[in-house]
């Protein structure tokens, strides 16, 4: 038996408001299943079960503001079931799929077939096709669940199903369209609140951390002309854009600078293995959130770019999953498409670095004793001077020149298995 | 061949006549009344036929046709002894029996043509004849399938304490049906007012009788279930007429079925289309030579019960009955398709 | 003004079509039973103990093993005036009457354009779960609810066993009365003096908002177990016993699934090609837009039923199964 606690999502988060449960007592759930949906200073968040089982018992209500720690739900772990009943639903099928899935995900949880069942073969839905397939993604709604959100005029395509392999039904439909009112009222957790979340863990930046900063202009020249030719052969949504590139970049590089990958605690440098890189978005109702790509250094452009893209549009519909928030490793900061031409930003703690940068903007740049116009974009990294010194900024910031200056070796990187 | 020695002569019918209960012909005036009737039935059959041959074969009439030429013996001395309210059951050859029990040529015809005006409203066609009012009832296309019918409608009479009793006309294939032993068995072990009319006209549909039956002397089939019975000439109009009344006194007296055997012949193929491979051209024209019409209207000549004259009025009042039914069925409507699913229930709520 | 008691008493499915019988032949000089076994030895499944007793032996008739014949003489006698009730031991042997039933029973009131019903009244024993294997445990009324003509009764408990004879004796067309084997000693409290019933609609047994099932005979009583289990999760489950299977009363299915918006299925029959198809189609064809799932279906397995007694329990339709099945709809949890 195990119970579920309020996940804490950040050093920062105290409590959260249970906005949904996504599961009912006696439902079947997997761990990664997303069994609820809390609303959090940084937004609403899917949390994720830690272990499989069958839910015994909610003990929050919705609407119930708790601390981070309480008991959430009970959860009969997998182990305690007897074996008859654990053949009543196999995990594949009662597991909640995001709308938006990925081929490196689906490898890593193959649906488990489950065992014949007499009198209740169900023929299951063919899948979706990965983000290489052709066509556009099939929305698996019901009837009834279509009809209301015609009514309601809901975006199915915006619509998280709860039904096996991710149907949407006529509830899910209603969710979606209450929580689309429930943006417009005022909720306990406002853009007043993540400001007051952002001053705080910015307040606690600027106090702990003894910030040193390193800049270094980068010829873009080669990334925006093997883009340009590289999107020329690409479908519209399959194009490539700046981000993608430093994310890889600045893993790349992360990758050879370890010491800036890592977490300040119990004053001592924890240097991660793993490479996630953080990256802030903006929100249009005011606030930013920092979802981690995880993993950068050993994926592929065109997963990241998938990656990003979902990411993108999930953190703006307050989507974003528990595991994606508060794992990152390092971050990107980037005011990008808004002017201006240097950012120094302030770390996230409790990692111990982070690089903004600055707008690509059209410069005079010597090369080869040459006075030419290049796009040229500032980098600014932001260290810990606790982990780490110059020397290792120094360096971090010159593999990142160089990586950037050979896009095409970018492209090339497969991902390791 | 038939057996010639239940060949009667026509003087002979007419004193088993006078014993009997209800067909009472006193004079002879009414005897040569009697054996124009028994003509005259025997040729409506025969034109009703030969008109039907031709319809079909300009399209007028569809689905399955199985004509009754050489068999009008049987059909109309069996139902010469019968009252209205006895039941007759007939199968898929029963034009004849239809217009002998007394349903009317014009809606013989209007249901061959699936007219609303047919005996069945359009909805049986040439195999199922349907006639309340002379109590015909069927028409059964499923070799066999109407004598346990038989069989259970004289289970009524019998507890209702009516005299009437339930007739069935099936061919020689139906004695091989599970049907036919079921249906005898029961009639015998409860004692029921069955006449059981067995048309052996040596096939069924193309297979030959002496290759279908092991035992082929059927009143040995009908004593191992203890009904009584008879073999008859079924080319012989007053010959059935004859055995028919010994039948039904028995029933009507017993209150026990009988088993008439007629042995009889059809000239014409089993349905329009049948090339006839299993007999021989020959044989068909051997028993010809034994037409129950001619013989009937020859014997009856040569007796001076006939003249010409009296033929040829039987014959044109015939074939102007079946004109006039051509007439009155091409002239009936059709039902409307919005009818459809009529008569699916009784109540039409129940029909989906 | 005080209200009018109906004098209750418990008593068995087998007991309940006894007594019906009884009343019809009290009531109606026309009323007789016919069929194998149902005199001297007072009925296959002990229904018509003591009958011949009381009624004599022109009224309870002892047939020959002769279902065709019997079967037909019945149809003969109901168009003679009569009223019969013909007793086929089981659903099995019917087949063995299926020519009287289908190519004449059904058709006749067709075939001669609307001049002969035929108000005979055909009884039955159906079903499986006995070890009887394979020729002895069929489920067909799902089959003979095919045939336009024909009226098909499921009932599934001691009332409609008691008070669907009278309306099916008094029913011009041919009614078919299946009695599953396993329903006979199932006892219930039922009105003493029989109530009338309508032989024409289906019924809501169970009252539910998150899914609809639908099932007759022995497969009210597996649904009724199934919903009380699911209703240990949270999940209320509108049970509706069909009753009728021909016609089918649509009006009480279609509501139903327009509350829930789920439906799923439960026969004993087969699956494929059968009534739970029937009922799958119309609930789509008609019902499509209000459907939140795929129609389910929990039928038997598509083998002919196994004598041993594991294999027999896998091949039915069991309360766990429709349990998992529900459990496992779309949109019902949250």
């Amino acid at each position: 038996m195990g119970e579920f606690v309020m996940p804490s999502l950040g050093s920062q988060m105290e409590d959260a408001t249970l906005i949904q449960w996504l599961v009912k007592p006696g439902d079947r759930i997997s761990k990664g299943d997303i069994i609820g949906e809390i609303h959090t200073e940084k937004g609403d968040i899917d949390v994720e079960a830690l272990e499989s089982g069958i839910v015994r018992e909610l003990r929050v209500q919705e609407g119930d503001t708790i601390p981070v720690g309480t008991v959430m739900a009970v959860i009969d772990s997998e182990k305690g079931l007897p074996p008859e009943h654990k053949a009543v639903e196999p995990e594949s099928e009662r597991k909640v799929e995001k709308e938006v899935s990925d081929e490196r995900e689906s490898e890593l949880a193959p649906p488990r077939p489950g065992p014949p069942r007499p009198g209740t073969e169900r023929q299951e839905p063919p899948p979706r096709p990965g983000p290489n397939g052709a066509g556009p993604k099939r929305v698996k709604a019901s009837p009834l669940a279509k009809r209301v959100a015609e009514e309601l005029k809901v975006n199915l395509e915006e619509v998280t199903g709860s039904g096996p392999g991710g149907t949407i039904h006529k509830k899910d439909v209603e969710t979606a369209a209450k929580e689309r009112e429930d943006g417009k009222r005022p909720v306990p957790f406002d853009k007043e609140s993540m400001r007051r979340a952002i001053a705080a863990v910015m307040s606690q930046s600027n106090r702990e951390i003894p910030h040193y900063y390193l800049e270094k202009d980068i010829d873009m020249k080669a990334v925006t002309e093997w883009l340009e030719e590289e999107n020329s052969s690409r479908k519209v949504k399959e194009r490539l854009m700046p981000p993608v590139l430093m994310i890889k970049a600045v893993a790349n590089a992360l990758a050879e600078v370890p010491e800036l990958n890592g977490y300040w605690n119990d004053g001592r440098l924890q240097v991660q293995e793993s490479i996630h890189i953080g990256f802030t978005i903006s929100l249009r109702r005011g606030g930013l959130v920092i979802p981690a790509l995880m993993n950068a250094d050993i994926k592929s452009l065109d997963e990241i770019r998938e990656e990003f893209v979902d990411m993108v549009m999930r953190a703006r519909e307050g989507r974003l999953k528990t595991g994606e928030i508060g794992s990152a490793t390092f971050t990107i900061t980037s005011l990008g498409e808004r002017g201006a031409e240097k950012v120094f930003g302030v770390i996230y703690p409790p990692q111990v670095g982070l690089v903004g940068f600055g707008n690509i903007i059209q410069r005079p740049w010597s090369s080869d004793g040459m006075i030419g116009i290049r796009p040229v974009m500032s980098a600014v990294l932001a260290g810990d001077h606790r982990a780490t010194d110059g020397h290792s900024g120094s360096r971090f910031l010159e593999i990142l020149y160089k990586e950037l200056q050979q896009p095409h070796n970018l492209s090339h990187q497969t991902p390791v298995s | 061949m038939a057996d010639s020695k239940t060949e009667t002569k026509s003087r002979e019918v007419n004193a088993q006549l006078k014993s009997g209960k209800r067909k009472q012909a006193g004079s002879g005036k009414d005897n040569a009344r009697l054996m124009h009737h028994l003509l005259a039935q025997m040729i409506r059959i025969r034109r009703l036929e030969e008109k039907s041959y031709e319809l079909y074969t300009r399209e007028k009439i569809r689905g399955f046709l199985h004509l009754y030429d050489g068999q009008e013996a049987v059909a109309v001395g069996v139902m010469e002894v019968l009252e209205r309210e006895d039941a007759v059951i007939a199968a898929y050859r029963e034009h004849g029996q239809a217009l002998a029990k007394g349903v009317s040529m014009n809606s013989i015809m209007a249901e061959m043509y699936g007219k609303t005006t047919g005996c069945s409203g359009g909805r049986g066609g040439s195999m199922h004849l349907y006639d309340k009012e002379t109590n015909f009832f069927g028409g059964s296309a499923i070799v066999a399938n109407g004598l346990p019918m038989a069989v259970g409608l004289a289970q009524a009479y019998k507890m209702q304490k009516r005299s009437s009793l339930a007739c069935c006309f099936f061919g020689d294939g139906a004695v091989g049906e599970g049907e036919f032993h079921e249906s005898m068995n029961l009639a015998s072990l409860w004692e029921l007012p069955v006449l059981f009319v067995c048309e052996n006209n040596l096939y069924s549909m193309g297979m030959p009788f002496e290759l279908a039956e092991a035992e082929t002397d059927l009143l040995k089939k009908a004593a191992s279930y203890r009904v009584e019975g008879e073999r008859v000439d079924g080319m012989d109009v007053t010959a059935v007429l004859e055995a028919a009344r010994k039948a039904v006194d028995y029933i009507r007296s017993e209150s026990k079925p009988w088993f008439l055997e007629c042995q009889t012949y059809r000239f014409r193929a089993h349905s329009m289309f049948d090339p006839e491979r299993y007999r021989d051209k020959s044989e068909v024209k051997e028993w010809k030579k034994r037409d129950p019409i001619k013989m009937f209207s020859e014997r009856l000549m040569d007796e001076g019960l006939l003249d010409e004259k009296q033929l040829a009025d039987i014959e044109s009042q015939a074939q102007q009955e079946v004109e006039e039914s051509v007439g009155y069925a091409e002239e009936s409507s059709d039902e409307p398709i919005e009818t459809l699913s009529r008569y699916v229930y009784s109540d039409m709520k129940n029909s989906e | 003004m005080p209200e009018r008691e109906i004098a209750e008493q418990k008593m068995s499915y087998r007991q309940a079509v006894r007594e019906a019988m009884r009343e019809a032949m009290n009531r109606d000089d026309r009323v007789y039973l016919m069929g194998e076994d149902v005199g001297l030895y007072g009925g296959c499944f002990n229904v018509s103990e003591g009958m011949l007793e009381e009624f004599g032996k022109e009224r309870i008739i002892d047939t020959p093993l002769s279902e065709s014949g019997f079967t037909g003489c019945g149809i003969g006698a109901a168009l003679g005036g009569m009223r019969p009730i013909v007793e086929i031991m089981t659903v099995n042997f019917s087949l063995l009457a299926s020519d009287q039933i289908i190519n004449t029973a059904a058709i006749l009131l067709h075939m001669s354009g609307g001049q002969f019903n035929v108000p005979i009244v055909i009884r039955m024993a159906t079903g499986g779960g006995k070890q009887l294997a394979a020729q002895h445990s069929r489920s067909l009324e799902g089959w003979y609810s095919h045939i336009p003509g024909l009226k098909i009764l499921t009932p599934a408990t001691v009332e409609d066993a008691r008070g669907m004879l009278w309306p099916a004796l008094e029913d011009p067309d041919p009614v078919l009365i299946f009695e599953n084997t396993t329903l006979y000693n199932f006892e219930e409290a039922a009105p003493v003096n029989g109530t009338q019933v309508d032989i024409t609609s289906a019924k809501v047994r169970r009252e539910g908002s998150h899914v609809s099932i639908i099932t007759y005979g022995i497969g009210l009583h597996k649904s009724l177990k199934a919903a009380e289990m699911l209703s240990a999760d949270g999940i209320e489950a509108e049970v509706i016993d069909l009753r009728v299977l021909r016609p089918l009363d649509n009006q009480t299915i279609f509501e139903s699934v327009r509350k829930t918006h789920r439906a799923v299925i439960v026969d004993e029959g087969w699956k494929s090609v059968g009534l739970s198809a029937e009922l799958s189609a119309r609930i789509t064809e008609n019902l499509f837009y209000e459907l939140d799932c795929p129609v389910e279906r929990v039928c038997a397995a598509e083998v002919p039923a196994p004598y041993a007694g594991h294999l027999e329990k896998a091949s039915l339709p069991q309360p766990e199964n429709i349990v998992e099945t529900v459990r496992q709809l779309g949109g019902i949890y949250g």
